[in-house]
């Protein structure tokens, strides 16, 4: 059964406020971060303010369009704009033009896009039609591959694109999964993972294996039925350490993590027999755990020493505080915070910072807008935002549980999750808290493929949201 | 899903939310309120980023004699919001300026930005350096910045080295690292390793107060970033070769390319007319630039890279390599020749030489009816494929000797010369084509089109008996120890070395043969000398003069191509500037003085048209 709904009263306009609120006030900061005298009105079409105007503008054509589209249609084309975003990421890739060393960019003429920026959105839309299809069991081991394949396909192209930090982004949509259902172990294992991934850069490979041994224990003590198995079974392990480790110093000379990991695969053959005699799984799985963790490590150490390229090793390596060496890559964020903290408790005023106008803060109109509000608005200005940006998520959040369809509530999650990570990521780069990954601030950073990719996702869960009472189950 | 756990999780998500925004908040707030590390307050300090410029690495020669270095310049800046108003008599006077135009760079300078520094008056002297250094804090606003200005000692090789200039648009959109009124690599060495010379910028931040004087290091100079200089480089130019070279062609137009067979490296590379590098370093550079690009001698072209010439006759060795190859000649395949090549209503001429000749002698005398002969044969008898497919094997064998495409050098601007595709003539003689209507392509006439730079490769080709190192000038780069690979390997022509000899034989004829030989002039004693004269064939005036050569005939240390534009016959003008660089090269001087500075002051820049 369906009726008709009236857009303008069913539409959401705490959104909508924030939203205009936030655009405007990114122009105005686009102004002032790339401020130029001979060029001061606003709308000079020459300079990056006149150029966002456009941007806006166009962005309100958009609204306008998704507005007008029936709601039905989001869910119904969901699966084919996936996949003609896909041949656009694998377009870009063979024909795009390389702007600052990504290839992510179709140009034509002086005009620009990035089709990048609008695959967040056709992702989020595929997750919300693959995850609310009929009888969909997240947990099913053929599921977790689909929605692994969904989210990591554009991710790999995109990241093929050289544009690590959009790929990045991706990995936001755990939280929709968590939403929906995916079993806490996963998300503590994902945990787990970005863990190792940290301190494997950072320490040394013994306490690595340290810990992931006292996890398995932790594990083990946590699910066994008879605890003093486990006391047990930790005793047999330092015990086969001890002896080889008096093996090695009498026969041979290997180094001790040699020494850790033999005991690790003695122990663990032990473990396998008595978990096949017994008929014990469980040890499998702490065994699976123990070795998962362990080559996990190599592999990062690995796709770090041989994958990454050097400036994204050492924004790793800075952002880790490995590299506390402010004249490399550090140079950039202590620009950015010596712009934010001489803007003291008010700033300096509209137009009066000095420090993104002389050019020393890097890409002051996109990744580092932030710089600006901080400088000339003080921490009343960046509080605000950052207020405002944490009442539109809570809004989204709100709005996304009081869907009917589960379509519309897995889309606005998916909305929450990549806004989440942009601002998180924007802001916490230039304070020094996030790595400086390049990724802009939504509706604010200047840029129209950003600006737009952003406004049509919001925008599409609000129309979702406007006829949430058309369909009723 | 109405379960509670969704109810739980979504708590879970909104306290991760807030709590990240409260850490946030609160490091705002240390950063902005509490620490007063990064506060300076805008009305009374402001932040001077001083650029600090690297030194640009020198060059050096093979012989490490140095080529290129730097000079000290002082650039007078000023940054537009921080001017205050000032005695401008004092200052016009000392910068020893008039009023007007400082005015006018001023509002140059505006125009470009008010708040970030912008160059008023590059290069002033050391002196008036001095003066204004004293009499800065009089002049709040201005400032300036020390970077230094290439220098040539000998001021050869201006086309090897290239110059240094300022970037443009297109460098800044495409690298961030330059900014405005920054300098980089124009041409030739300077371009093609700027990434090693220029070294990396670093910046000094300084607060300054409202009357222009530096009150210090802004935060300990913990920001502070050191300007890393720019690795030396060594060519393998031979600068004395590259002198003495651009000497005997002063007064030519045309172009000497040098190579060691051996490894490839260019000793010398040598375009006439030149220019001194000199004239496109420092202030007077755009005024000079524009000079001599519209001097009718074209001084900026470099020849031995850019000029695209018929190989003439050359190009004989080649076609005879590729008769053995092909298995349609043999070293003592004979043709006689009655002043040319005669079929039908064709005839292509020859000059009086005695007949019939074997390939070693066609090679000794240079006779046109030989190559006709092997080239039709090539064409017709190498395979029943047919022309088209004869053809195109033939072009792939031209082109394993690097004619016809691109070396690959480590240098800017290289052309390719031409070899056309088959397709080309089948489009030019439709169905109808025979071998006798291109048949001028076997005497290196014709279509085809060579670089200097690959008639050089070509004679050490031969000088290899069949293989090549990608020619190249960069012989080590300070800090690196390994010359790129590219640059190490092997490549082998599609003509297999046992068919190089009887060539080689004939070259070594060509100079050292009896009466009749075609360079017996470029003899050298005890050199063995190996040669080939060509002449080319111009519409538009005199012949112009070709030589390429190899020696000492075994264990060949040097490969030489001569062009000489408009001297008449290879063995007039090419052949004895190619025997002065070998000997040059190999003994250190050169014996006949007499015949040298024939040679070194006969004037060919003004002989455009045949009398
Ligand atoms: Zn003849």
């Amino acid at each position: 059964m369906r009726r008709k709904i009236n857009l303008y009263k069913n539409i959401d306009w705490l959104t909508i406020t924030i939203y205009l609120v936030l655009v405007l006030m990114g122009w105005f900061n686009i102004y002032a971060a790339v401020y130029n005298e001979e060029y001061n009105s606003i709308f000079d079409l020459s300079q990056k303010y006149g150029k966002q105007m456009i941007w806006i503008i166009a962005a309100i054509v958009i609204i306008v369009v998704i507005m007008l589209i029936e709601s039905r249609f989001y869910a119904f084309f969901a699966n084919p704009l996936y996949f003609i975003m896909l041949g656009l990421l694998i377009t870009v890739l063979l024909f795009g033009t390389e702007v600052n060393g990504a290839r992510s960019w179709f140009a034509i003429g002086s005009f620009r896009f990035q089709p990048g920026e609008f695959a967040k959105f056709a992702t989020a839309l595929a997750l919300a039609r693959l995850l609310s299809s009929h009888n969909f069991k997240i947990h099913e081991f053929k599921n977790i591959l689909i929605i692994g394949a969904l989210i990591f396909v554009p991710a790999g192209f995109i990241l093929l694109q050289n544009d690590t930090g959009s790929a990045l982004v991706y990995a936001s949509f755990i939280i929709v999964l968590f939403r929906e259902g995916l079993s806490a172990a996963f998300v503590l294992l994902g945990v787990y993972a970005a863990l190792l991934f940290i301190l494997a850069l950072t320490i040394p490979l013994i306490y690595i294996l340290i810990l992931i041994f006292l996890v398995s224990a932790v594990v083990a003590f946590i699910y066994f039925h008879d605890r003093r198995d486990v006391i047990k079974g930790v005793f047999g392990f330092l015990l086969i350490i001890g002896l080889i480790f008096l093996a090695n110093l009498l026969f041979f000379d290997f180094s001790i993590i040699i020494v850790l990991l033999a005991a690790a695969v003695v122990f663990s053959v032990i473990l396998i027999i008595r978990a096949v005699v017994f008929k014990y799984r469980f040890l499998f799985a702490i065994v699976g755990i123990t070795f998962g963790a362990l080559s996990f490590t190599y592999f990062t150490d690995y796709f770090f020493e041989n994958v990454l390229e050097e400036h994204q090793k050492s924004r790793i390596n800075h952002l880790l505080g490995i590299e506390s060496d402010p004249l490399g890559a550090g140079y950039n964020v202590n620009q950015s915070k010596i712009a934010i903290g001489s803007g003291g408790l008010s700033g300096k005023g509209f137009l009066q910072g000095t420090q993104t106008k002389y050019d020393f803060v890097p890409e002051q109109s996109t990744d580092f807008i932030f710089c600006t509000v901080g400088e000339e608005w003080g921490f009343v200005g960046t509080t605000l935002v950052i207020v405002l940006f944490v009442v539109l998520l809570l809004r989204l959040i709100f709005l996304a549980e009081r869907q009917r369809s589960s379509f519309s509530r897995i889309y606005g999650y998916a909305v929450v999750s990549i806004l989440f990570f942009h601002i998180i990521v924007n802001i916490g780069m230039t304070i020094g808290l996030a790595p400086v990954i390049g990724i802009p601030l939504p509706f604010f950073s200047y840029g129209g493929s950003s600006l737009w990719a952003f406004t049509a996702l919001l925008f599409v869960f609000l129309r979702l949201d406007a006829s949430r009472l058309e369909l009723l189950r | 899903m109405e379960s509670n756990l969704p109810n739980n999780r979504r708590i879970v998500i909104i306290g991760i939310i807030l709590l990240i925004a409260v850490i946030y908040i609160t490091k705002l707030f240390t950063l902005q309120v509490v620490d007063n590390k990064y506060k300076t307050s805008a009305s009374s300090n402001v932040l001077r980023y001083v650029t600090q410029y690297p030194v640009r690495g020198l060059i050096y020669d093979r012989n490490n004699k140095l080529m290129v270095y730097n000079e000290a310049a002082y650039d007078l800046m000023v940054i537009q919001k921080q001017l205050d108003a000032f005695d401008t008599a004092d200052f016009c006077k000392i910068l020893d300026i008039d009023k007007d135009f400082l005015i006018e760079s001023l509002k140059d300078a505006k125009i470009y930005s008010r708040y970030k520094p912008s160059v008023l008056i590059k290069q002033i002297s050391a002196k008036t350096y001095a003066i204004l250094q004293e009499q800065m804090y009089k002049f709040p606003g201005f400032f300036t910045q020390t970077r230094t200005l290439r220098k040539y000692p000998d001021s050869i090789a201006a086309h090897v080295l290239g110059y240094v200039g300022e970037v443009n648009e297109k460098n800044i959109e495409k690298e961030k690292y330059y900014k405005s009124g920054d300098y980089i690599g124009a041409s030739g060495i300077e371009k093609s390793y700027e990434k090693y010379l220029r070294g990396e910028k670093g910046v000094n931040v300084f607060m300054v107060d409202v009357h222009n004087r530096i009150k210090g290091s802004y935060d300990e100079g913990r920001i502070d970033r050191e300007a890393v200089p720019g690795k030396n480089i060594s060519l393998t130019i031979d600068a004395e070769l590259q002198k003495y070279g651009e000497k005997l062609m002063g007064k030519k137009k045309g172009s000497i390319v040098a190579i060691e067979p051996s490894t490839g490296e260019i000793l010398c590379m040598i375009t006439a007319p030149t220019y001194n590098p000199g004239l496109l370093s420092g202030r007077p550079r755009a005024k000079n630039f524009r000079k001599l690009q519209i001097d009718t001698l074209k001084p900026l072209f470099n020849r031995a890279l850019q000029a695209q010439y018929p190989p003439g006759s050359t190009f004989k060795p080649m076609t005879a390599l590729i008769g053995l190859q092909t298995g349609v000649v043999k070293p003592t395949t004979k043709y006689g020749c009655q002043y040319g090549y005669h079929v039908g209503n064709f005839s292509l001429g020859c000059h009086g030489h005695p007949s019939p000749l074997n390939l070693i002698e066609s090679i000794q005398h240079s006779c046109n009816a030989y190559y006709c002969h092997v080239y039709r044969n090539i064409l017709d008898y190498s395979s029943d494929a047919g022309i088209v497919a004869n053809y195109t094997k033939w072009r792939e064998l031209v082109m394993s000797f690097g004619y016809g495409k691109l070396l690959e050098i480590d240098f800017p601007f290289e052309l390719k010369g031409l070899v056309p595709p088959a397709s080309y003539f089948e489009k030019l003689y439709g169905n109808g084509w025979n071998s006798l209507m291109n048949v001028s392509m076997a005497i290196g006439q014709g279509e085809l089109l060579v670089t200097p730079l690959q008639m050089a490769n070509f004679s050490a080709t031969i000088a290899n008996r069949g293989y090549y190192y990608t020619p190249h000038l960069v012989k080590d780069i300070q800090g690196d120890d390994e010359i790129a690979p590219k640059y190490t390997v092997k490549r082998y022509t599609k003509v297999d070395s046992q068919y190089f000899e009887p060539v080689v034989q004939g070259m070594y004829d060509v100079v050292q043969g009896g009466p009749g030989s075609t360079a017996r002039n470029a003899r050298v004693d005890s050199l063995d000398i190996c040669g080939k004269t060509g002449t080319a064939e111009n519409p538009h005036g005199e012949n112009h003069s070709i030589f390429i050569a190899f020696a000492p005939k075994d264990n060949p240390k040097i490969a030489i191509s001569v062009y000489v534009e408009n001297a008449g016959y290879g063995t007039t003008y090419a052949a004895p500037i190619a025997s002065f660089m070998i000997e040059k090269y190999l003994t250190g001087k050169v014996k006949r003085k007499w015949y040298e500075n024939y040679i070194m002051n006969a004037n060919l820049l003004n002989v455009e048209k045949k009398d």
